[in-house]
């Protein structure tokens, strides 16, 4: 156990051996988590110390304050938040020293292969096809909407191993190489212009069988674990007062007098106050983590910041007046991150349409705190106990 | 008090969860309130005229201490705060009791403490009250409209309409324009008013000309204890609204689970379910900024004319949408007097309007979230 000021100290000491002005920024990454403090409630020596979650505010705290480079989390964040968790929890102890500490410092991007053209909400259902042979998985089939994989290293992929089973039942999870012959990306251009998601395709991938993670036919039971890490990471970042998009649209109503209207007061403000309680159940469901008392909060977050974000860019967008029939830019790029703040309202309006699709749509997430959370009954059901191979596509 | 570890790295952010001396008080008033105040009884004492039940109130005000949570110990209360007084009233909103504890333990209470320590006999009259009040052993009510809303003139006529407990009352507080003063019942007229909300009776309180009370404070301290009695109130009142919602919500749950039409139960299909789903949602919201409202009263933090707008206007429509999903939901047993989902609606509808409406508090927001108007 270590507590606030052993761990302030420690980082103290950390910094003291390694000032970050004259320290190469990767060097100071690779040390920062072999001294255990990248994410301090992870095990010793992979990039933690065993301590409690809730402690890693203090040494963020005095990392931030001494200037240290960070890891650039946005653009890793796959990784970070789906790939790492689902590894630490069913990884081996050989997967785990292999891929966390390259994914954490950000020398590694990964991307997630899950859903395919015939199989999005209904993830289950997928048919990407992994084959085993000798010591690998020969792995056929075309993944869509993949974000990074044009960047990424790795890719965390379900692919069904037992056609026989019933769906949830003969699905295997694995880590892919994305260098590896037989992984094709293709760029696929989205509403805003630009391509931050891929289709892939895969033909005849190797995988060894090292690289499995979790057993054969387990495979659903792990994704488990990166869809509801996935769900909080788009949900559970941590803002100040109009720290999100509502922070943006409250700055054009103070410096432009001239757009005001009585209407988009009203609105406004009601935003403004759904904002505010949004941030404010965001932080009390940070605070249930920190006291050990998760809540099923979690689950509510991003449907709710993806109302908001779509209705205050929305708003936006309206307040603009004429500048608001423009567009910013739709030349064609690969961008490495979701970039808000850097681009215009035209483009925050249409990229937002995808906060209530990508990591479940909201009508699935509604389905799931009903059925989970509220008890209600779950939907008649056609699929359950027929072989995959057998349902209807 | 709860102290989550991210409180001894020193951040200033709000708690917002219940500690466990807080759960621990819920349970004591949910178990009485699940004794003492059932739903039934509460629909019979309202025909009957007095939906008060004296002897619930003895039991939660002085026999729990719950009337003195708001007041130090040296003034004669139990010295806890406004985090534990929320919890009592989200228990009484859930349960859906009649009590004056908003109008008495809150409103008053707050007005009264804004003037403790004053010198010489005005001050003394109100240590006197406050203590009363406190112990359980009088009732103190606030005469002005349950409508008057913080940061505004309250009116100060002759006569007051619309006044929350006034019958209930022992002691009113009188604001006039030359300061506060408290009045005994009986030299007050009260005439009774056909409330929305029969759980929360209204009068008309009207002083004979002659009869000036006890001074208790002057204009300028008068005017600022009954916006601090009025802010309070707000930010609690969040609270009760919480209750409601969560009740209506749980009800409604319930309900649909073991209602069955087209053979099955009504609660298995999605366009219920989502509603559902979007109640809960709101109610986790509601919850967030309800504790942050109460914490920013009981620490005295700079942001609590924010906090209590930004509760009021989320709270006030979370209870209303569902208490109105409750009945519409409950289809014709919701329409029913027999069943309670109409008293959590005229409860819910009538908070709403209670201490400033969702739309005078956005007013507010504007000016202190620096989101002017247009000209
Ligand atoms: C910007 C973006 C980035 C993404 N990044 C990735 C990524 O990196 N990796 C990856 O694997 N995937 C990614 N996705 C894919 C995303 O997870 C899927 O798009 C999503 O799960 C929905 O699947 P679908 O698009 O096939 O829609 P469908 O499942 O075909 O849904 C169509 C409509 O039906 C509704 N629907 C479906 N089932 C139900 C039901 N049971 N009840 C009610 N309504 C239902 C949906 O809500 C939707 O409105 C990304 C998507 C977006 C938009």
């Amino acid at each position: 156990m270590t507590d606030a000021h052993e761990l302030r100290s420690r980082t103290r000491e950390f910094l003291a051996a390694r000032p970050p002005a004259g320290t190469d920024r990767a060097d100071f990454l690779k040390a920062r988590f072999d001294a255990g403090l990248a994410w301090v409630h992870y095990p010793p020596g992979l990039g933690g110390l065993g301590a409690p979650r809730t402690l890693q505010a203090v040494v963020d705290a005095e990392l931030a304050a001494a200037g240290a480079p960070d890891n650039d989390p946005r653009r890793i964040m796959i990784g970070l938040g789906m790939a790492a968790p689902t590894i630490l929890a069913y990884g081996t102890e050989e997967q785990k020293r292999r891929f966390l500490r390259p994914l954490w410092t950000g020398e590694e991007v990964w991307c997630q292969l899950f859903s395919e053209p015939g199989a999005g909400s209904d993830l289950a259902a997928l048919g990407t096809r992994a084959v085993r042979d000798g010591d690998d998985w020969v792995v056929t089939g075309q993944k869509v909407w993949t974000s990074s994989a044009h960047i990424a290293r790795w890719a965390i992929l379900i692919a069904r191993t037992d056609p026989d089973a019933p769906k949830h039942r003969g699905i295997t999870y694995f880590v892919c190489d994305m260098t590896d012959p037989g992984v094709e990306v293709r760029p696929l251009r989205q509403i805003t212009g630009e391509a931050e998601f891929n289709e892939v395709f895969l033909t005849g991938v190797r995988i060894p069988d090292a690289y499995r993670i979790g057993a054969v036919g387990e495979g659903w039971k792990v994704a488990q674990t990166t869809l509801m890490n996935e769900r909080v990471t788009i949900g559970g970042m941590r803002l100040p007062r109009e720290g999100g998009m509502i922070g943006l649209a409250a700055a054009t109503w103070r410096e432009r007098p001239e757009l005001r209207t009585h209407e988009l007061h009203r609105r406004l403000l009601d935003l403004w106050v759904d904002a505010e309680v949004a941030r404010l159940t965001a932080e009390r469901l940070r605070q249930q983590l920190a006291a050990g008392q998760p809540g099923p909060e979690g689950s509510g977050t991003k449907l709710v910041f993806a109302r908001l974000n779509q209705e205050i860019s929305s708003l936006e967008l309206e307040l603009r007046g004429e500048e608001g029939l423009l567009y910013d830019d739709w030349t064609m790029r690969r961008p490495e991150q979701v970039d808000f703040t850097g681009r215009d309202i035209g483009y925050r309006y249409l990229r937002t349409k995808g906060n209530s699709i990508e990591g479940g749509t909201s009508e699935v997430l509604l389905n799931i705190v009903a059925e989970r959370v509220l008890g209600l009954p779950a939907e008649p059901r056609t699929d359950k106990d027929v072989a995959w191979k057998d349902l209807a596509r | 008090m709860s102290t989550s570890p991210a409180k001894e790295v020193g951040t200033t952010e709000p708690d917002l969860l219940y500690s466990e001396a807080e759960a621990d008080l819920r349970a004591a008033v949910r178990d009485l309130l699940g004794d003492r105040a059932d739903l039934q009884a509460t629909l019979a004492g309202m025909e009957a005229g007095d939906p008060y039940d004296p002897a619930l109130w003895q039991a939660l005000a002085a026999g729990m201490g719950a009337a003195g949570l708001l007041v130090p110990e040296k003034l004669g209360g139990q010295g806890a705060s406004h985090r534990e007084a929320a919890v009592v009233l989200e228990e009484l909103g859930r349960a859906m009791a009649p009590a004056p504890y908003l109008t008495s333990s809150v409103i008053a209470t707050e007005t009264l403490l804004a003037l403790a320590g004053q010198a010489g006999p005005e001050g003394a009259a109100t240590a006197e009250l406050l203590a009363e009040t406190a112990a359980g052993r009088t009732v103190t009510v606030l005469a002005l409209p349950l409508s008057a809303s913080p940061g505004a003139e309250p009116p100060t006529g002759p006569a007051v309409t619309a006044v929350a407990d006034a019958r209930l009352a022992d002691v009113l507080l009188v604001y006039r324009p030359d300061g506060l003063y408290a009045v005994r019942r009986a030299d007050a007229q009260l005439t009774p008013q056909l409330a929305l909300d029969l759980t929360r009776p209204l009068a008309t309180v009207a002083i004979a000309g002659g009869t000036s009370g006890t001074r208790l404070a002057g204009t300028g301290t008068a005017r600022a204890a009954v916006q601090r009695g009025l802010l309070t109130g707000a930010g609690l009142l969040a609270s009760e609204q919480l209750g409601i919602a969560e009740w209506c919500l749980e009800e409604t749950v319930r309900y649909t689970r073991e209602r069955h039409q087209f053979n099955r139960p009504v609660g298995s299909f999605q366009a219920l379910k989502h509603r559902m789903a979007r109640l809960w949602l709101e109610v986790v919201n509601a919850r967030a900024a309800a504790r942050n409202a109460a914490d920013a009263l009981a620490t005295g933090s700079d942001d609590v004319a924010l906090a209590v707008s930004v509760a009021q206007a989320f709270c006030s429509r979370a209870a209303v949408h569902a208490a109105e999903e409750c009945v519409q939901l409950h289809a014709g047993i919701g329409m029913t007097w027999e069943h309670p989902a109409h008293l959590y609606l005229k409860r819910a509808k009538s908070d709403e309007l209670a201490l400033g409406t969702p739309g005078r508090h956005k007013e507010l927001l504007a000016a202190l979230a620096d989101l002017p108007a247009p000209r």
